[in-house]
């Protein structure tokens, strides 16, 4: 274990080396944003917004209650979007989808020698390659975040509006109600760190395959599930240390 | 000119080199060549620096190579091109972007003079009009030549061929064999080829170093082997009744 995470941390000292030419790195740090931003606002859409409208229901179902104002269902979904739903369940798909690509994408340049060929050229492979997805992820996920939450959010609206146990109103009241700016730094580093986590872990996981067809898809495996582990751990740790 | 010095490798208990001194001098077709597991790759990777030999030192033009740090590393490898055995090829790149990469990361030409290069290099192994296609949409054979393109594109004076000829037909083995051979003159470099072919020891071997059991075995040129009495290049060179036949008619 202290041999992998020793690993770990020179393959990221490697990856921050200076770029051989900054205008070759930019671009493919572009084309990483292109294809971590863009490609997985689908899916994250699609989740978030089901999210939000489950949330929305579910609580709306613990508190039936006189005693408690309907627009407390809009501040409990709100926060716990912001707080967990968006980011932690995002990020867990995310490293699903972008993950298990890095790992497969870089495990397959090493078993048919294209990082051999890129340090050949004299070329730092782990500069090259990635370190344009570490910042691509560290960008792109928190927008992905951000979109999540305004999305969870509306799929609660219009849970409610379909299910009428709460009004559209109430619950748009709600979501203004003793609203902490805290959430929102929290959700942010949250965001920051999963990004971080799963292309650096993924990435590692990959760089580091020998063999052939079957190490890739066990290391993207590995990738996606220590990727997870670790977005947990943080979870924990960022929660307990900013709340 | 490239010279190992008593370059010994060893992964875990398994010793792959032993003590490999050589030299591989410009403008010759340096092949090194044995039966499996006998260490050639392993001597090309650590000549090249993708192994760190466990011992001994691969001199570049009197500058140690062994044991410089990896900037200084990066100097020598601007003058190296490699083909690899599966060609190596950035699979999400066209073809020009390919033989264009180590253009855009290591000079200041114009993008249109790096255009202009990877055209002629692309021409000069014939494949001109194929710059657009990806490596996924090109056979075997343009895949070899396509990397032998991106090798010679910033014109190096040391180039390393692995297995050039493997999973080729005869054809384009001897095709091959002949842009590598054209190249080396043409650019005066010092090239060293890693093959099993004997089409390709016998036809372009100006220097051949013989591996057995990761020692240095025999060295000599092409003409010299057919000659030689060493039992395990012959067993290695004429292992084939049709190859016994040839050399008794020599």
């Amino acid at each position: 274990m202290f041999h992998s995470l020793g690993r770990y941390i020179l393959l990221l000292r490697l990856s921050f080396r200076k770029p051989e030419k900054f205008s070759v790195y930019w671009a493919e740090v572009m084309r990483e944003m292109v294809s971590e931003g863009i490609g997985s606002l689908g899916i994250i859409a699609i989740i978030s917004v089901f999210i939000g409208a489950v949330a929305t229901i579910q609580t709306a179902f613990q508190l039936v209650s006189d005693l408690i104002p309907k627009t407390v269902v809009g501040g409990i979904t709100r926060d716990s979007t912001i707080l967990e739903f968006s980011p932690t369940i995002c990020a867990l798909v995310l490293a699903g989808r972008i993950g298990s690509s890095i790992a497969s994408q870089i495990g397959t340049m090493r078993v048919t020698e294209q990082i051999d060929a890129l340090e050949i050229m004299g070329v730092n492979a782990p500069g090259y390659l990635i370190s344009p997805k570490i910042i691509s992820g560290v960008t792109m996920i928190p927008v992905l975040v951000v979109i999540s939450v305004v999305l969870g959010l509306s799929g609660g609206y219009l849970a409610c509006a379909a299910s009428r146990d709460v009004s559209t109103s109430d619950y748009l009241a709600g979501l203004t109600d003793g609203f902490n700016p805290l959430i929102v730094t929290v959700c942010g580093v949250k965001a920051i760190v999963f990004g971080f986590i799963i292309n650096s872990i993924c990435a590692y996981q990959g760089y580091y395959t020998s063999g052939g067809a079957l190490e890739v898809g066990q290391a993207a495996t590995r990738g996606v599930v220590f990727s997870c582990i670790m977005i947990l751990f943080a979870d924990l740790v960022i929660s307990r240390s900013l709340l | 000119m490239i010279e190992t010095q008593e370059v010994y490798k060893t992964f875990g208990d398994n010793q792959v080199l032993k003590g490999i001194t050589t030299e591989f001098k410009p403008g010759k077709k340096n092949l090194i060549i044995g039966g499996s597991g006998s260490g050639k790759t392993t001597l090309l990777k650590c000549i090249v620096g993708l192994h760190e030999p466990t011992s001994g030192e691969v001199i570049f033009d009197s500058e140690n190579f062994t044991a410089m740090h990896f900037k200084e590393r990066v100097k020598i490898r601007k003058h190296i091109g490699m083909l690899f055995q599966n060609s190596a090829l950035f699979d999400s790149m066209s073809v020009e972007a390919n033989v264009m990469f180590p253009l855009n990361l290591f000079t200041d030409m114009s993008k249109s003079e790096k255009l202009d290069r990877a055209n002629f290099c692309l021409e000069r192994v014939d494949l001109k009009g194929k710059g657009k296609l990806h490596p996924s949409e090109l056979s075997g054979g343009m895949k070899k030549r396509v990397g032998i393109a991106r090798a010679i594109s910033m014109q190096p004076k040391y180039l390393f061929v692995d297995e050039p000829n493997s999973g080729l037909d005869p054809l384009t083995s001897i095709l091959i064999d002949e842009l590598i051979a054209e190249l080396t003159e043409e650019y005066n470099t010092t090239t060293v080829v890693v093959t099993h072919d004997m089409n390709s020891v016998m036809g372009i071997g100006d220097h051949i170093i013989f591996l057995h059991n990761g020692q240095k075995w025999w060295e000599g040129t092409n003409k010299d082997i057919a000659h030689s009495d060493n039992k395990e290049l012959n067993n290695f060179v004429f292992a084939s009744p049709f190859m016994k036949a040839a050399r008794e008619k020599l």
